[in-house]
């Protein structure tokens, strides 16, 4: 067999296919106690069929394979409502601190006081950046809060008596999580429809608001980047049925200092901290979502909740606490990264993080509309939902342009979502991107559609330039392969 | 109200200067920010917010240090035996080299598989991992936490047997049906308690959780609980400790239908509680009910293997309110965590590590048990355990507990809720025989006076 000379070519074999008998990668040390007596055999195994390999195989394998992803360390990365932002490297190293990384969750509060005021004060922070100041850390993440909003919900309408109530209301533009939750919460969803103009049409709201509404679950700014500017009236509606509103605040990016979802009529939001404030996605997950109540909701928090008392931080159990949703007390470790973006940018800086989200989505929009089609036609928050009807039209579809994208070294946009959009394509720039490179994105974007009527295999056939090209994704579901096994 | 228009500051982490801005908002046809902002409420727009102004990298070190220097932990000399539910374990350098390449960290959920190769890959390994470890057929790319994922697979075993009561062995931290009930409360789930002697249990449930070891620390029957399960047309579902696998059979020897587990002894900081990943592997028959992400091997277009998100169908973002479960995560990262640090143990390692956290804890409950006053059961009572003990005090648990911190140590849990005195008790390779020797004086010393 001939030895290939391309270094582009990429050595794909697992761990259990490197493994050679008797290798190893770690030693551990001897025991230092006497020798204890073993249980019967019948409990024991004999070994488990892990990978043998060297120390130096362990960090080549792990060092290549992470230079086949795109991230946001090395690429643009414009995946609408995701939030790509720079994820500052100072966050990691404070939340590995000795200290902070080696705490059990189980250690008396008086031996934790540092980590539970780190949490009682990022609880401040969010309050006061949502205006919603009851505020739990609790959730895992962004379904974990949603959920957790909705048995908030749920515990304050049972406990006023008013258990009929069994609807959410969400919209036809909301994430998927949303009716996902809603059912786990054993809630009905009822869709409620968006204009031409891509609001919530209020008159179907109001057709679908009435005592059994349980609470109405809204995208603040919505999926496809818009500030509903009826929002005033939508809480409105809800309040005067009696019932909640519950803010999805997945976007929370473009609010920043600018309005507080409790100023508007929300009662309840959650907020994903690997989002607007810049904790890793880490390939997906972990993620944290923090979830926000008004003052007369906080008694159904989920625990623990940090509260400074005359005696120190304690982690409290809300009176009327609908439980613990996880097994500690949230992803600390998110929450400190968070909390570390927080004090570095300040007052002003999380301003001007949504005042330059705000300003980025809206100058790639006014930059490609020429071009391309928008969802609605007007100014943006600090994401643009494109819509690829025109390329379409000329044989191209949307995931074929973002594919394209890829050999640019660009992620991306967001794919076919909100799905009420034909052929959407959102894109988020956020504020951590230069003008350069959001000039580098429109050109490309320009010349893909170019390219449509010049070459269009250049942009059907895409990626190119990327470590494999388009997947057999049909074949992957069918015949599921999940797993190593020996040949 | 307060400022109004093009407040922006200049900051490390915003590139985009004063004349650039002034040239976008130029493009985009406004002249200030404000005629962006045109749909938000003016009487709302730009509220006063009580936060503190922005501090340099180094004033912030300085802030999160005096943070972390008012924490008691290994670092500042302590030394601690609390386990249930979270370990101390010694995290390999190579996990922590891996965990600094930016590209696995600040990537997002795989959704175009061809630039995200690497993740995919490594949660192929992962899952890969946790069916070695498991002995199951099929696992998904990783759940939030250990008991999420416990109660994520009794809901499954809820949807597999379409019935809705679930039950749970009595021996289970309480953190698995708790969590458990707040996942269930809205779905017309009922939580019965199964005592782990049983020999027969209501024909009707969905499955038998078992958590095995149990929270005292003592391994249960396994195989017959899950006998009794599938006598009964019900699952078993059995959540592990991971570490534990290195020694214990695999719940997979015993034919039982799902296993979950905190994957954090694996290679995860203890990190007050989170992030961790929780564990997840089922039979195959079962698959298209499991909850999570799932990876799958394929080719592309030129015939080279390559990984993909896979069985999407059963996923919120496909199937909305119809979906096995609202998760929109896989806990990636710490996934990877698991895989680099199982990766580096290997087959010697894993097997060298059960054995050090099973000796050092015999070694502790043996001396304990000597104490006057101090008993170990699980020595006594031909119960088996791994790392953990309940240790019977002579007097309460959290006066105990109180000396013995004077002296910087962080004994174990105080379940005297759960059984009169007592502490749960857990010792890994983390401990030396000097510091479990100390351990062992100060209860002698407490103990003699209480």
């Amino acid at each position: 067999m001939t030895i290939s000379a391309n270094v582009g070519d990429i050595d794909r074999r697992l761990l259990m296919d490197r493994s050679v008998s008797g290798r190893k990668a770690f030693t551990l040390p001897e025991s230092d106690v006497p020798a204890q007596d073993l249980p019967s055999s019948s409990f024991l195994r004999d070994h488990v069929e892990l990978p043998e390999v060297s120390q130096l195989e362990v960090i080549r394998y792990f060092s290549v394979l992470s230079q086949l992803n795109f991230s946001i360390d090395t690429n643009f990365y414009p995946l609408g409502s995701c939030t790509m932002k720079y994820n500052p490297k100072i966050n990691d190293e404070l939340a590995n601190l000795p200290g902070l990384a080696d705490i059990h969750p189980l250690q008396p509060d008086e031996t934790v006081q540092g980590a539970i005021r780190l949490l009682k004060n990022l609880q401040d922070d969010l309050g006061e950046i949502t205006g919603l100041p009851g505020v739990s850390l609790a959730p895992l993440a962004g379904a974990q809060g949603e959920y957790a909003g909705l048995l908030i919900a749920r515990a304050y309408h049972n406990a006023r008596s008013d258990s009929a109530r069994t609807v959410a209301i969400v919209p036809d533009s909301a994430h998927g999580t949303n009716p996902a939750s809603a059912a786990m919460a054993g809630l009905d969803v009822v869709t409620v429809r968006s204009d031409d103009q891509g609001n919530v049409d209020i008159e179907n709201l109001r057709e679908l608001a009435n005592e059994n509404t349980a609470v109405f679950m809204l995208t603040i700014p919505s999926t496809l980047g818009l500030f509903e500017p009826n929002i005033l009236e939508l809480t409105k509606i809800i309040h005067d049925v009696g019932g909640l509103v519950y803010a999805d605040g997945a976007n929370l990016n473009a609010l920043l200092g600018l309005v507080k979802l409790g100023d508007l009529g929300v009662d309840i939001c959650h907020s994903n901290l690997h989002k607007t404030f810049s904790t890793p996605h880490g390939g997906g997950g972990p993620g944290s979502g923090p979830v926000m109540v008004t003052d007369e909701l906080a008694k159904f928090l989920p625990k623990p909740v940090a509260e400074k008392t005359d005696d120190g931080y304690v982690l409290a159990t809300p009176e009327m606490s609908v439980g613990s949703i996880n097994g500690f007390h949230g992803s600390f470790s998110i929450a400190t990264r968070a909390y570390a973006y927080i004090k570095a940018l300040g007052l002003e800086g999380l301003q001007s993080v949504s005042e330059n989200a705000i300003i980025s989505a809206n100058y790639i929009q006014a930059k490609l509309r020429d071009k391309y089609d928008l969802a609605a036609d007007r100014y943006c928050m600090h994401e643009t939902v494109l819509s690829a009807t025109r390329q379409k039209k000329r044989g191209v579809a949307g995931l074929d342009i973002a594919k394209r994208l890829l050999d640019f070294g660009i992620h991306a946009p967001t794919m076919y979502f909100p799905m009420i959009v034909d052929e959407a394509l959102m894109v988020e720039p956020t504020e951590s991107e230069s003008k350069e490179t959001l000039d580098h994105f429109i050109a490309v974007m320009r010349q893909i559609d170019d390219e449509i009527d010049s070459t269009p295999e250049l942009v059907l056939d895409a990626p190119y330039h990327l470590p494999v090209t388009r997947l057999d994704e049909a074949t992957a579901a069918r015949k599921p392969i999940l797993r190593w096994t020996p040949d | 109200m307060a400022s109004s228009v093009n407040t922006s500051v200049n900051h490390p982490y915003i590139p985009s200067t004063d004349s650039e801005r002034a040239e976008m908002l130029d493009v985009i046809g406004v002249d200030s920010l404000d005629g962006l902002l045109g749909d938000i409420p003016v009487e709302h727009r730009h509220p006063d917010l009580n936060l503190d102004a922005g501090l340099s990298e180094q004033e912030l070190s300085t802030v999160f240090g005096s943070i972390a220097a008012e924490n008691a932990s290994a670092s500042a000399g302590y030394i601690s035996f609390l386990g249930a539910g979270s370990y101390s374990h010694y995290i390999p350098s190579t996990v922590r080299s891996i965990l600094q390449r930016g590209e696995f960290v600040t990537a997002y959920t795989p959704y175009q598989p061809e630039a995200a190769q690497g993740t995919l890959q490594v949660g192929f390994e992962f899952q890969t991992v946790i069916c070695q470890l498991t002995g199951m057929e099929v696992a998904n790319a990783g759940m939030y936490d250990g008991p999420t994922a416990f109660a994520e697979a009794c809901l499954m075993a809820s949807r597999v047997t379409k019935r809705t009561k679930i039950g749970v062995l009595s021996t289970s931290d309480q953190r698995l049906p708790n969590t458990l009930l707040a996942y269930s409360m809205y779905q017309g789930i009922d939580i019965v308690e199964i005592s782990p002697d049983a020999t027969e249990i209501p024909d009707d449930i969905a499955c038998i959780g078992v958590q095995s070891p149990n929270f005292f620390g003592e391994i249960e029957d396994v195989e017959r609980l899950t006998n009794l399960a599938h006598a009964n047309g019900a699952l078993s579902v059995v959540h592990v400790n991971p570490t534990a696998l290195g020694m214990f059979k695999a719940p997979g020897e015993f034919d039982v239908d799902i296993v979950t587990a905190e994957g954090q002894p694996l290679g995860v900081p203890m990190a007050f509680g989170g992030p961790y990943v929780g564990l997840f592997a089922c039979k195959k028959a079962h698959i298209r009910q499991m909850p999570g992400r799932i990876i799958g091997r394929t080719t592309d277009t030129k015939g080279r293997t390559g990984y993909a998100l896979t069985l999407q169908t059963r996923e919120q973002h496909i199937r909305r309110e119809r979906a096995t479960s609202n998760i929109c995560t896989s806990t990636q990262l710490i996934g990877l965590m698991v895989t680099v640090y199982t990766a580096t143990l290997g087959k010697q390692g894993i097997k060298d590590l059960a054995s050090l956290c099973y000796q050092k804890a015999h070694y502790a409950a043996l001396e304990i048990n000597r104490l006057d006053g101090f008993s170990v059961d699980s020595l006594g009572s031909g119960g088996t355990f791994f790392h953990e003990f309940v240790v019977n005090c002579p007097g309460s648990v959290s006066k105990i507990n109180a000396a013995l911190l004077d002296k910087k140590i962080i004994g174990g849990l105080d379940i005297s809720d759960r059984s009169d005195n007592g502490m749960l008790v857990c010792v890994t390779e983390t401990s030396s025989r000097a510091d479990i020797d100390k351990f062992v004086q100060a209860l002698s010393q407490i103990g003699a006076s209480a």
